[in-house]
């Protein structure tokens, strides 16, 4: 299968083709896809160099003349080096941008905890107004990049994986999708976690929900989905563990609930090797998820006295 | 020199610190209270093409206030153009005044960038000017006014040694050079934009002409740099 970034470009590439306010910014990473593109489109195809600062800050630029700016590189590099311009120039200065990542949480483990950023979602909640899809597959990708982009001046984040489900589903750029239903709990599963939530949910009696935009977030089909399931949620995102928490609490914040919140957590491994070691280094694998959803939900278990 | 109307009377550069004064209280302000005042006059007097009116047209001229400290010529040369009202100036940094210690361009009219964090502003200009360009409006200028020591800013650098390259001749930059950066080298300002391959030029930044003339010198297929030269900030 191809991953999502290499339906990036292509995707990209049409819509400089069909619409004159697209502009694309990178920072070297990923400038080879964009040769046809830079050839045709000389002036809205724009590599700035390795000079993150200034990717944020001239997109910011395009933006005030009326463009729709798509920037792009590695996550580490996108919003964590240049967080300010991120918080400032698109923020503060009331502009908008389409922040594509890759490599976010630890699609090169051999690369090392320099090109990982698990942090990212973390750090955008930090910031008003942002949009955060998180595609599983990528068919998924080209729906929310077509959706990132067609946003207005909106600020989107689109998080761009290796990591990705065996199929891709129907999604609307908002709402989550109910997968499985369920009584004793609510899974959600956030863009390329799916499968394996699904494999370590086999036979639980929960509810699964699968999100691939998660900001804002889909409180009202969590509330939909906690009428039938009860409020024990379990968040399964694939970047900083307990990211979604606050959200959870949110939309329920006038009922008891419960919520536990899984993903990649916070200590440095300082350990290489492939997706695979790592993903189950933070308990991420199906067998884990499995104990850690059945021990906190109750739902696999024999109910006492029956 | 034009005097421009702002409601019943007008204003020119002699009110600039009778201006400055409804701001701070203080009834003689001399252009040596503030580095930028006669930079910025020059430039809405006599160089840039924008105007009230013109806020939202997409082929007017852009300044960009980088260095958003001390805003109080900005705010007065506003005022004196007809931007911001007079009497908004009284109750500058004010809760509910639209005139903060930093500017926001969300809140004032005329404003292009909401500045204070220093190094934002030459990073944004080039996106300006890539975006007019790629609009393909060649008559805007952008300019961007920075000072010496947030030069400091890593992200500066990043701009000029991308923008000299890249060609963009409508860009350019004024530094107030007020001798404020703690490390610093006599000719060191000119000197890094130069060896970005933009156009540059040191100019007394008090003499009308002088700044009037390096404003206005071509420089074809390269962004251009004026230093302005002021008195030294703790001399």
């Amino acid at each position: 299968m191809d991953t999502m970034r290499d339906r990036f470009a292509p995707v990209v590439s049409r819509l400089l083709d069909e619409d004159p306010r697209v502009a694309v910014v990178l920072a070297e990473i990923g400038a080879d896809g964009f040769r046809e593109a830079l050839r045709r489109h000389p002036d809205r195809v724009i590599n700035v160099g390795i000079r993150e600062q200034l990717l944020i800050g001239a997109a910011a630029g395009l933006s005030l003349t009326g463009l729709r700016p798509v920037v792009h590189t590695f996550a580490s590099f996108l919003v964590e080096r240049p967080f300010e311009q991120v918080k400032l120039d698109l923020g503060h200065q009331d502009t908008g941008a389409v922040l594509v990542s890759a490599a976010a949480s630890f699609d090169w483990p051999a690369g090392g905890f320099t090109h990982m950023a698990p942090g990212d979602v973390a750090l955008l909640d930090t910031l008003d107004g942002w949009t955060v899809h998180v595609p599983g597959h990528p068919d998924e990708a080209e729906t929310l990049l077509h959706h990132a982009i067609a946003a207005g001046d909106d600020k989107v984040y689109v998080r761009l994986s290796v990591q990705a489900n065996r199929q891709g589903r129907l999604i609307d750029g908002r709402h989550f999708v109910t997968v499985r239903e369920g009584r004793s709990g609510v899974v959600v599963a956030v863009g390329p976690v799916l499968d394996a939530v699904l494999a370590a949910t086999e036979g639980l009696d929960v509810t699964v929900l699968y999100a691939t935009t998660v900001r804002p977030f889909d409180a009202a089909g969590l509330r939909r989905a906690t009428e039938a399931a009860g409020t024990d949620v379990v968040l399964v995102e694939p970047y900083l563990a307990g990211t979604s928490t606050a959200a959870v609490s949110e939309a329920l914040s006038d009922v008891p609930h419960r919520v536990l919140g899984l993903g990649v957590g916070r200590r440095e491994l300082r350990r290489y090797g492939t997706i695979e070691e790592h993903v189950a280094a933070h308990g991420l694998d199906a067998a884990a998820l499995r104990e850690r959803i059945g021990s906190f939900t109750g739902a696999g278990r024999v109910p006492a006295g029956r | 020199m034009t005097i421009t109307a702002d409601q019943s009377r007008t204003h020119g550069y002699d009110d600039l610190p009778r201006l400055m004064g409804l701001m701070t209280g203080d009834e003689k302000h001399g252009p040596a209270a503030t580095s930028t005042l006669d930079v910025l006059w020059v430039l809405y007097d006599r160089v840039l093409r924008v105007a009230p009116e013109r806020r939202d047209d997409p082929a007017r001229d852009r300044f960009l206030l980088s260095k958003g400290h001390g805003p109080m010529a900005y705010y007065a040369v506003l005022a004196a153009k007809g931007f911001v009202p007079v009497g908004w100036l009284p109750d500058f940094g004010a809760y509910d005044s639209p005139l903060g210690h930093h500017p926001d361009r969300v809140l004032v009219p005329g404003a292009e960038i909401g500045s204070g964090s220093l190094g934002h502003g030459l990073p944004i200009a080039v996106g300006t000017a890539l975006g007019l360009r790629a609009q393909g409006r060649p008559d805007p200028a952008v300019w961007v006014l920075i000072g010496d020591a947030e030069l400091d800013e890593g992200s500066n650098h990043e701009a000029i040694a991308f923008a000299g390259p890249a060609g963009l001749d409508r860009l350019h930059t004024v530094v107030i050079d007020n001798s404020s950066a703690s490390h610093a080298r006599p000719g060191g300002i000119a000197a890094r934009f130069e060896a970005a391959g933009w156009s540059a030029a040191t100019v007394d930044g008090r003499d009308h002409e002088a700044l009037h003339a390096a404003f206005t010198a071509p420089h074809p297929g390269r962004p251009h740099v004026v230093v302005a030269r002021v008195e030294p900030k703790n001399a």
